[in-house]
């Protein structure tokens, strides 16, 4: 499976989703710059976390205006995987292939540090690999992770099982229902404030999140069987 | 100011209108000897910027001359960008502290912001990717709006620019005390990785070459920033926001990536990054420092303001701008890279063989001055000296235990000293894990970072117990450095070398002259003695506001190296069953010490004593247990003393406690500051091997499964009380103090 990690100025976290898949799971990835025009190439895109631009004018809103994001506008639609993180899913709320905003954390600061989550949907191709109310660890580091979204877009997310990840401990950035991670009504668009892409080595605290990345791969490998 | 209301040469000699840019009558008479003329205002400009203390050093070199900076594993001493230590496989790590204290004081977010921008393109600026950020910060006890609106402003100022440029920010530490209540003191430190083959330099080298200017456009931001720098703070201060710079952090990201593709390019000859006194800096130096000439043409800057004149341009400490000198002909290739990222790369001059600084402006010459006279013939001063009267007093007074009625409240209220207390307020606002290698995050001895790609690790520290030496500059200048390497060897890494930033007040007071020399002196012979040479760092003195200095602050930056990352070790306790030892005597020593300022509210007398040996073998045989596997974790033991060390051993170690039994008087025993001390665990199998490492390490318990902490004295139970009250009181003082009102 080859994957493209997307690039804007001022990413930061594209070097960290880089390695989860070359390192950690082996399998084929490739640096995308924002000018680019043609995914065609690629089985799944990875929208890493960062300051697009700097996060100026608001975060997100400018990498949304690039070349590449009108390709993966056209990847969603063909439904192939798409995983948002951090900035990413910033960016993918933006684009509109999520409902909903991010506002900047309840206590107006940054905040980095592992948190608790609780797998509210396995049913997913991002998530079949976790068992379903699982817990897992995995970090956080973000000033405007306060998701939130109207009342109606809110009763189609529970209606519809899209509400991945939830906060299970203290909800850190005041987001609604306690909402880390969204997926789009069709189940290949995926955001999440934490960073699976940092819970990949229990050297590093914790391998949580690799199971991801394995869903993702697994699913792709299921359906491409020759 | 335009041109034309810019005063005569001959003005600025008879209204003496350079001291306003902070130059002496002498001073003024040299460069007009240099130049066999008068100097016009931008020549007036470019020496009092060049020969201020923050770039020449000038009341500080005698100093620095007695460090010692050279080592087997030292690759590029003071004196460019960052230095430069080799960790094998050929590579190396770059790394260097800077001050950025007079500017947080007026204004503290984009003080504390660009000082970050600034010491990160020090260290890229050599070819190196960042790869890891620590501070070293100073704040009044929070007790005043000012003080927590400081404290506040800078951490966000931190956070800000390195979260956003994606480098993590790993460690530090802070400290309070009143002296640094109108002068915080804010140094940042880089640390970046390299392969040897793409080390840089910041040369202007080979005659015809082209100089580009590459980056963010020039304004009219941090005119002058070095020379106020130099100058004491006072109520007039405010007036030099203007001085203070404003940061980028988006636009340095994007520099940061092109200028490390361009290190790679052969047709790059020199880079250096325009910090302190911008383009005057650089483009000086970089001459100097070749042995070759320079000449730009200012009209060809990218400049974001109207109307700015030569002077504005070549003061400007407009941020996010690098000069590079570039092969002839060879242009076009470094325009390419810098077009990807959107940034200004312009070719504004050339390098000459006759070693002058020449500036053209709107077809005039507009500056012809020597490029040594301005990067190395700034005037040395060596100041007079004299040991403050204080020193005797203290050194006369015999060391004693302050009265502590109840060991539990105390040790309770040392845990919510500040600077005891926990960072977690600080350290939660840095992303401390971008990139992916932070193995040791904040709130252990030491941070470590894996090198990616090999089994090794970097540890990285910042140390400085400022009390100590203001009571002893010697032997405070020997303890930081020792502290720093305890807290590199603590972690399982050997100290590879420091970078310093020595924060005094005005120099020209004897007693302050007095205090630099002492430390010098402390750190040269602790640097030795540890085999931690100093590889560069900066001197920011002038740290007084209306008269008062701050304490003696030469902060410590310490790197070393893990040599497998099986020895990493943190300080929290591992498992139930595990032996609890303490390694190193316990004297009474309490000048200085956090139970002396707690219990009297100052404080006074001797500072602890250090025996360089002593400390040297007993790192070396900690390194060697840790080595052998026989360490589960592993911890200095610093302010607050025993006490406060074994309970912050509990803290992070969920469901586990401390059952352990001091000899000797209690007050000493819990909290006295003795140096060259640690506290480690082992697995009860592996106390005999490792009583063998270190036969004169004293059992003192072991480690409990009931998340209690419970310290015995020769007469009995001396405090207990469960992980989670003296925990709760640790974690929560900061948040507390920076909630409430002033």
């Amino acid at each position: 499976m080859k994957f493209a990690v997307l690039v804007f100025p001022g990413s930061n976290c594209d070097v960290d989703m880089y390695h989860a898949i070359k390192d950690e799971l082996g399998e084929e990835v490739e640096y995308v710059w924002h000018d680019a025009t043609d995914l065609s190439e690629f089985d799944g895109v990875l929208v890493p976390g960062g300051f697009s631009y700097g996060d100026y004018l608001r975060c997100g809103a400018m990498a949304n205006q690039s070349n590449v994001m009108a390709e993966v506008k056209k990847f969603a639609e063909a439904g192939k995987p798409v995983l948002g993180v951090c900035n990413g899913f910033q960016i993918l709320t933006e684009a509109g292939l999520l409902p909903g905003a991010l506002l900047r954390n309840k206590n107006l600061k940054f905040m980095c540090r592992t948190v608790e989550l609780k797998v509210e949907n396995n049913d997913t191709l991002f998530t079949h690999q976790y068992e379903a109310g699982q817990i897992i660890n995995v970090p956080i580091a973000h000033g405007e992770g306060n998701y939130f979204c109207d009342d109606q877009t809110l009763a189609e997310l529970k209606a519809n099982n899209q509400i991945v990840f939830t906060y299970s401990g203290e909800n850190p950035n005041g987001s609604l229902e306690d909402i880390a991670g969204i997926i789009n009504e069709r189940g290949n668009v995926l955001g999440m404030m934490p960073h699976p892409e940092r819970a990949v080595d229990t050297l590093l605290g914790s391998d949580d999140g690799l199971k991801v990345f394995k869903s993702i791969v697994k699913m792709w490998r299921e359906s491409h069987v020759s | 100011m335009s041109v034309s209301l810019e005063p005569t040469k001959e003005q600025i000699k008879e209204q003496k209108l350079y001291a306003s840019m902070g130059m002496s009558d002498e001073e003024f008479a040299m460069v007009e000897g240099i130049l066999g003329r008068l100097p016009n205002w931008t020549e007036t400009g470019l020496f009092s910027v060049m020969w201020s203390e923050h770039c020449s050093y000038k009341n500080s070199k005698p100093v620095l001359r007695k460090f010692p900076t050279k080592g087997p594993q030292v690759l590029q001493g003071p004196g460019e960008g960052a230095g430069i230590v080799d960790i094998g496989d050929e590579q190396a790590v770059v790394f260097k502290m800077e001050s950025h204290n007079h500017p947080s004081a007026i204004e503290p977010y984009q003080g504390a912001a660009t000082g970050v921008g600034g010491i990160i393109r020090d260290v890229f600026s050599m070819g190196a990717r960042p790869i890891a950020m620590l501070n070293s910060l100073r704040f009044g006890e929070l007790q005043t709006k000012r003080g927590k609106y400081l404290f506040e402003e800078v951490v966000a100022g931190i956070a800000g620019y390195g979260n956003c440029i994606g480098i993590p920010t790993v460690g530090g530490e802070i400290q309070f005390d009143p002296c640094y209540e109108g002068n915080p003191l804010v140094n940042a430190m880089c640390v970046g990785l390299i392969d040897h083959k793409d080390i840089q330099r910041g040369i202007a080298a080979g005659v015809g070459n082209t100089v580009m200017y590459v980056g963010a456009k020039t304004g009219r931001d941090g005119i002058h920033g070095a020379t106020f720098a130099s100058e004491e703070l006072s109520e007039a201060s405010e007036e030099k926001r203007p001085a203070v710079q404003v940061g980028d952090p988006f636009m340095e990201k994007l520099l940061l990536e092109a200028c490390l593709e361009v290190v790679k390019s052969d047709a790059l000859v020199g880079i250096q990054d325009m910090g302190a006194a911008g383009l005057t800096s650089s483009s000086a130096e970089m001459a100097s420092k070749a042995g070759s000439g320079v000449e730009m043409n200012l009209n060809l800057v990218p400049q974001r303001e109207t109307g700015m004149t030569a002077y504005e341009m070549m003061l400007s400490e407009s941020q996010e701008r690098m000069l590079l000198v570039v092969k002839k002909g060879r242009e076009d290739e470094i325009k390419v890279i810098f077009e990807k990222y959107g940034l200004d790369a312009v070719a504004i001059g050339r390098v000459t063989d006759d070693k002058m600084l020449r500036l053209l402006h709107k077809g005039e010459v507009v500056a012809e001055v020597p490029a040594d006279a301005l990067a190395e013939d700034a005037p040395v001063y060596n100041k007079p000296s004299q040991e403050p009267a204080y020193f005797a007093e203290f050194q006369a007074i015999e060391n004693s235990e302050p009265e502590v009625v109840n060991y539990k409240d105390t040790l309770l209220g040392l845990l919510q000293a500040p600077t005891i207390a926990s960072k977690e307020w600080v350290y939660d606002q840095y992303d401390y894990q971008v990139r992916t290698n932070t193995i040791v995050a904040p709130g252990s001895d030491a941070a470590v970072l894996r090198v990616r790609g090999t089994n090794k690790g970097l540890a990285m520290t910042t140390d400085c117990n400022s009390r100590y030496i203001f009571l002893d500059p010697e032997m405070g200048g020997k303890i930081a450095v020792a502290e720093a390497a305890r807290n590199i060897v603590a972690s399982g890494g050997r100290p590879l070398a420091i970078t310093d930033c020595l924060n005094f007040g005005n120099p020209e007071k004897p007693e302050i002259f007095w205090q630099i020399e002492k430390s010098a002196d402390g750190i040269s012979a602790a640097c030795t003695a540890l085999n931690a040479p100093v590889i560069g760092g900066n001197v920011s003195l002038y740290n007084e506001r209306s008269g008062e200095a701050v304490y003696p602050t030469p902060t410590i930056g310490m790197v070393g190296l893990v040599e497998d990352l099986a020895h990493v070790t943190t300080q929290q306790v591992k498992a139930a069953g595990d032996v609890v030892y303490l390694v190193g005597e316990t004297a009474t020593e309490f000048g200085g010490s956090e139970l002396q300022k707690l219990v009297y509210g100052k404080i006074f007398g001797k500072a602890p004593y250090i025996d360089l040996e002593v400390e040297a073998s007993r790192q070396e045989s900690i390194l060697t247990a840790i080595r052998e596997g026989l360490l589960q974790s592993a911890h200095d033991v610093s302010e607050g003393g025993v006490a406060v060390a074994l309970a912050e051993k509990a803290f992070g170690a969920a469901g586990l406690g401390i059952d352990v039994t001091l000899e000797g008087s209690a007050v000493t025993a819990l909290f006295s500051e003795t140096q060259s001390r640690f506290v480690v665990t082992v697995k009860e199998e592996n106390a005999a091997a490792f009583e063998k490492v270190i036969p004169d390490a004293k059992k003192i318990g072991i480690v409990t499964a009931d998340a209690n902490i419970t310290i015995n004295g020769d007469t009995g139970v001396l405090l207990e009380g469960t992980v989670e009250e003296f925990r709760s009181a640790w974690k929560g003082a900061i948040p507390c103090l920076v909630k409430s009102e002033a």
